[in-house]
């Protein structure tokens, strides 16, 4: 082959991949390049944004604690809400993938089913069964005389979680869903004519098998949760505040752009370490079941 | 007394009827194949004595004890399964010893047994190895183990050579029968490949659309099969259509222009089958002409046309001159190389 046209061969990839990546850059890089930038400048109330570079708003979200608060609270809801998910979602999908054709259709567009109505309606579904003292639920239950004030749901960390579970929980099914495709049909079988019982069938064959499956479905909920606005939002509202409440807030209400980009950041960053970290350990662990 | 035994069990998934009066009786130590084409049954019958299905009628006994009321788990059977189902998280060795966790055995016996099984079948010195990191023919052999190492009292192996290559295969199909021979576990095999269920088996069930077509060791089964099926099924067979004619004295059987006084019984049309290697070239016989000769090795292979239609002619490679393509020959066959059966004409 000539140099020229191994020259043209090795620049062709590029030359296809181009378009996208042009997209790529001009919709994901530069903006996320520029908030990073922007969490570096500077911003007062009468001076609004100086394009300068100091560590004023990084220095704030380490100092107060507020900041450390509010985040720590975002990763506990995306942990318990990832647990959540795992401990409902994994039985429901081996359920699921159990049953017998017709009702297998039936249950999987179920659960699928609310992935086609918006978070926010989803949301806001909660709040009028649970929303204090006029929602749905409490009323019946206090009315019934079962409890004697509403249960509380909304502004609290529990209504943010459920509401949340709900919210993820087709990530989770569809995750576990796909690692069960992938085992042998006649594995349990197997296991049964070495003398295992159903327990034993489910811990020792099938959740070793599962386990990459739940594990990388909880790191979708997980980053998806430490990420989500509208459900906090609805939920939490000003009094419950999250990374991605938080962030919208100084953009839009304080319009402290500077402070509110450095919060989106530190988010980005933090998701990214972890989610990048915890695949790598989960891809070592299960290197066996992965090939 | 049977070891094992099938008492005119059946199997209905829905309307359909999958196996029916399908009546077998095994002995201790037995090798027992079931043959037959795709979708005749074999699996669901084998599945039906693993319990991983239920007779829809009839009663499965071991030791003369009713097994179908025997939970799968405690039936104690071994068995290989066509996809090996290996348990791909636990490496070869772990994979041999859950059987023994699961009874229960002590540590230190439970890792001298996994031993002994993983050498019995030619794998020593792989038990940490996981089955993804195996072969096809090592892993099929972990499966093996697995299956073996419990001591069953019946081995069930659901055409455990298929996934293999040829030449892999015949290895396996020797070291089989070796193993069995060895341990002496009651064995079924199911496989739909004629060579293996004959070069392996004590007896052959021949299976076709669910029923049991014959019951014989693999020279009876082939030698005088009860069926036309069953002549088909295992190795070439040539069928002519012949006529018995009792009206004359002594009463003829014929086919073409040739015949021979008829054999008692039968009357009327009938088909005459013979094996290709029975049949010779001779003075006087049934009319031939050679359409194609094919040499291949130790014997010749003839493709002729005959007055009773197609017929498939193999001479041993003996040295001496064979008939040429286009050569008219005779047929010719011995009396007791043949088997004679009735013929419905449409
Ligand atoms: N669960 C089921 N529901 C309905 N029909 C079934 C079921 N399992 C098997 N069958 C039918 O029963 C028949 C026999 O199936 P079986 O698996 O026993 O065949 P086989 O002899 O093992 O064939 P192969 O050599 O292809 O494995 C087939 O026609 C199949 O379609
Ligand atoms: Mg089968």
């Amino acid at each position: 082959m000539s140099a020229a046209a191994e020259e043209r061969d090795a620049r062709a990839p590029w030359a296809l991949t181009a378009p996208a990546l042009m997209l790529f850059v001009g919709v994901l890089l530069i903006p996320l390049a520029m908030t990073v930038m922007l969490s570096f400048h500077d911003w007062g109330q009468y001076k609004g944004i100086e394009p300068v570079f100091i560590l004023k708003n990084w220095h704030e979200i380490a100092t107060d604690p507020y900041y450390a608060e509010m985040f720590w609270r975002t990763f506990r809801i995306a942990i318990l809400t990832t647990l959540l998910t795992a401990l409902l979602g994994a039985p429901e999908a081996y359920i699921l993938n159990r049953m017998s054709g017709r009702w297998k259709s039936f249950f999987l567009l179920i659960i699928l089913g609310p992935l086609l109505i918006s978070v926010v309606a989803r949301t806001l579904g909660w709040a009028l069964l649970f929303g204090g003292n006029n929602g749905l639920v409490n009323k019946l239950l206090m009315s019934a005389g079962l409890i004697r004030s509403p249960i509380p749901f909304m502004f609290t960390e529990t209504g943010m979680v459920v509401a949340l579970a709900h919210v993820m929980m087709p990530f989770m099914v569809l995750s576990v869903w796909a690692a069960l495709q992938r085992l042998d049909p006649q594995i349990e079988n197997a296991a049964m004519s070495l003398g295992a019982g159903p327990a034993t069938i489910i811990r020792r064959i099938i959740m070793p098998q599962i386990m990459p499956g739940v594990l990388s479905g909880a790191i979708i909920v997980f980053s998806l949760s430490a990420s989500a606005f509208a459900t906090p939002a609805i939920i939490g509202g000003r009094r419950l505040k999250v990374a991605a409440t938080l962030a919208y807030d100084e953009f839009l209400n304080t319009l402290n752009w500077p402070l509110g980009a450095a919060v989106a950041t530190l988010l980005l960053v933090a998701l990214v370490f972890i989610v990048v970290g915890s695949n790598a350990l989960i891809e070592r662990r299960y290197a066996e079941v992965f090939r | 007394m049977a070891y094992l035994e099938l008492d005119r069990v059946a199997k209905q998934f829905g309307a359909q009827t999958v196996v029916d009066d399908f009546s077998l009786s095994v002995g201790k130590g037995e090798f027992i194949s079931f043959l037959g084409p795709s979708g005749c049954g074999k699996t669901t019958t084998l599945q039906m004595i693993a319990g991983f299905l239920d007779p829809t009628r009839g009663a499965i006994r071991l030791e003369g004890k009713d097994l179908t009321a025997i939970h799968p788990a405690k039936r104690g059977l071994g068995i290989v399964f066509q996809s090996y189902a290996l348990f791909p998280h636990m490496t070869a060795a772990e994979n041999v010893a859950f059987g023994l966790e699961m009874r229960n055995v002590p540590r230190s016996e439970r890792a001298e047994r996994v031993r002994a099984a993983l050498a019995m079948v030619g794998l020593a010195g792989y038990e940490d190895r996981h089955p993804r990191r195996m072969s096809g023919g090592q892993q099929q052999r972990v499966a093996l183990a697995r299956a073996l190492v419990i001591k069953p009292s019946v081995l069930l192996l659901d055409e455990p050579l298929s996934n293999l290559d040829a030449k892999l295969r015949e290895e396996m199909q020797i070291e089989l029968r070796q193993i069995q021979r060895t341990i002496g576990t009651t064995t079924i095999l199911v496989t739909h490949d004629q060579n293996e269920a004959m070069s392996l088996s004590d007896r052959i069930v021949v299976m076709s659309q669910g029923r049991i077509e014959q019951i014989g060791s693999p020279q009876e089964t082939y030698e005088k099969p009860a069926s036309a099926f069953v002549s088909q099924f295992l190795g070439k067979t040539n069928d002519f259509a012949g006529a018995i004619d009792r009206s004359v004295a002594p009463a003829q059987l014929m086919a073409g222009s040739w015949s021979v006084p008829a054999p008692p019984g039968l009357n009327g049309p009938v088909t005459v089958s013979i094996r290709p290697e029975r049949i010779g070239f001779g003075d006087a016989g049934l009319g031939a002409k050679i359409v194609t000769r094919i040499f291949q090795g130790n014997h010749w292979l003839f493709q002729c046309e005959s007055e009773c239609g197609p017929a498939i002619v193999i001479r041993q490679n003996d040295g001496k001159a064979q008939p040429v393509e286009g050569e008219a020959v005779r047929l010719t066959w011995r009396s007791e190389d043949m088997s004679v059966r009735a013929r419905d004409v449409a």
